[in-house]
């Protein structure tokens, strides 16, 4: 690793520390966050000449309290001038710490850092942009491009979303013990949102949006190394793992989607799958189980057949039936009776499906038309399955889906029918 | 979600208003033009000059044939358009309801297609 690619992904790593703490101590997250960009930025500069100091931790804070300081000295606000002043201690006081000290400090610093920006005051769109570029440290230039919006917009969004927290008092609070969950759930939810943005993302236009898996994983693992005994963190790591293992298989050079049961094996990277399935046999063991382990236990399975027909499926079909227990949601019903038609024929998966219809989270949907098209067309009944592969393709709003929907229903039009 | 917001009215009902009706409406669009750039919302939008500048443009068997403007049967035409990124259906639909035009004339609300997609 070249000096300079050494520096970006310390200063990655020490960017949420730095920036929990200066939040933590001054509770304004706007200035927190301006002063520690341009100690990033000052650090980015210097230290491939002048070599990384020695507490490189401590030289961020030092230069970011600087910064702030001189920010709230230049503030025109003679009132909040004084009040901040007043409210602001030597920066010493933050960087020096008892070894022992220091180690849970920058993992609450962090944590509490990801509990802010994945604040329940906030909207899922507000939550994702705040993680990427306050723990992620990307642009908002990077940011908005993965989004396909306009850096304007996503510029407002941020600095909408750090209004909110303001006005919600959140900013550096830290939350009650009991709490701690519920928080930890919303980081999960985000930081698999972000994933999936960019997991979903097919070749060509969408190249930094695949980027945004790498970050996913990247502080999906910062998380889990926070929280070790976290079964839901291991189990969200180990399910993106798992998950971004097949993307070399999924599309095809052209950007047509591959669906799983056709997709060459030979492409999924090894490493990851086996550091999955090591993170989600570790975590079901010792772990409270919870739905992220599920849906790893899941790919993991997947993962295991070298190929389709040698899939474990009855094993899919328990973790499902567990999965619905723990998390009962329409989405997970439509893959449940996919292993319900692999296990006891596509009749049964239909009858699980017709329980859908009348729920109003997934009726019309997309997905429950091309499952249901998929099943029928186990059954044999190409002209019905065709229909709902046609329906499906008028109703999903991704156009590569569009495309393997209207190829499906076209390879049921000849014969047979 | 992106969606695209076709706003369409009816060039002689506009004219036929007075300038204060006119301001009164603009105002409104301001402001949720206003709202939707600092919720971050706001993707992108235009305003569509009169159909009458209009051409449209046919190929057939290879042969382009360019005709001038609009539709004269038409008596609503598409004005303008503006990208949101909202949320859910609802708040896309809910934006379209506040836009003056939807209450003379009317708001479509089309999502617009990802180049995202999951493998099923």
């Amino acid at each position: 690793m070249s000096t300079s690619a050494a520096v970006d992904d310390l200063l990655r790593r020490l960017a949420p520390q730095v920036l929990g703490r200066l939040v933590r101590r001054y509770r304004q997250f706007d200035a927190a966050e301006d002063a520690v960009q341009e100690a990033l930025l000052a650090a980015a500069v210097q230290w491939p000449e002048a070599g990384i100091p020695d507490n490189p931790r401590g030289w961020l804070i030092t230069v970011a309290v600087r910064r702030l300081t001189d920010q709230v000295r230049s503030d025109r606000s003679r009132r909040r001038r004084e009040a901040m002043a007043a409210a602001l201690s030597p920066a010493d006081e933050l960087v020096a710490a008892g070894p022992s000290e220091q180690r849970s400090a920058h993992r609450d610093d962090t944590l509490l850092l990801l509990f802010l920006c994945c604040h329940p005051a906030l909207t899922p769109a507000s939550q994702v942009a705040l993680t990427l570029r306050a723990v992620g440290g990307l642009t908002t230039a990077q940011i908005a491009s993965a989004f396909l919006v306009p850096e304007a917009t996503m510029a407002q969004r941020i600095s909408r979303a750090k209004q909110q927290i303001k006005a919600a008092g959140a900013a550096s609070d830290r939350p009650p013990q009991v709490e701690w969950p519920n928080r930890v759930q919303a980081v999960l939810h985000v930081l698999y949102l972000i994933f999936n943005e960019g997991y979903t993302a097919t070749a060509g236009p969408d190249l930094q949006r695949r980027e945004l898996t790498r970050e996913a994983i990247r502080l999906t693992r910062a998380v889990h190394a926070l929280l070790p005994g976290d079964g839901e963190v291991a189990g969200l790591l180990a399910l993106m793992l798992l998950t971004d293992a097949r993307r070399p298989a999924r599309t095809r050079p052209d950007g047509s989607l591959v669906p799983l049961a056709e997709q060459d094996r030979s492409k999924w990277s090894q490493g990851p799958i086996e550091e999955g399935i090591a993170l989600i046999t570790r975590s079901l063991e010792r772990a409270v189980i919870g739905p992220y382990q599920l849906q790893a236990a899941i790919a993991a399975v997947h993962a295991e057949a070298a190929r389709a027909e040698d899939t474990d499926w009855p094993q899919i079909l328990a973790l499902y039936q567990l999965l619905e227990r723990v998390s009962p949601n329409p989405m997970v019903t439509l893959n449940h009776a996919v292993a319900v038609a692999m296990v006891g024929g596509p009749r049964e998966g239909l009858e699980l499906l017709a329980g859908l219809d009348t729920d109003h989270r997934v009726a019309g949907h997309h997905r429950l038309d091309a499952v249901r098209a998929h099943l029928l067309e186990m059954t044999g009944d190409r002209a019905a399955a065709r229909a709902g592969y046609q329906r499906a393709a008028r109703r999903t709003t991704s156009l590569p889906e569009r495309r393997y929907l209207e190829s499906r229903a076209a390879a049921l039009s000849g014969e047979g029918t | 979600m992106k969606y695209v917001l076709l706003i369409y009215n009816n060039p002689a009902t506009y004219a036929s208003w007075s300038d204060e009706e006119r301001d009164a409406l603009g105002g409104e669009v301001d402001g949720i033009m206003t709202e939707l750039t600092e919720s971050g919302e706001l993707v992108g939008g235009e305003a569509l000059a009169d159909a009458s500048n209009a051409k449209t443009v046919r190929v057939r068997s290879g042969v382009p044939a360019v005709t001038d403007g609009p539709f004269a049967e038409a008596k609503e035409q598409l004005a303008g358009y503006l990208i949101v990124d909202c949320e859910t259906t609802d708040r896309a639909v809910e934006i379209a309801t506040r836009w003056p035009d939807a209450r003379y004339f009317a708001m479509e609300v089309r999502p617009l297609m990802d180049t995202a997609g999951a493998e099923m």
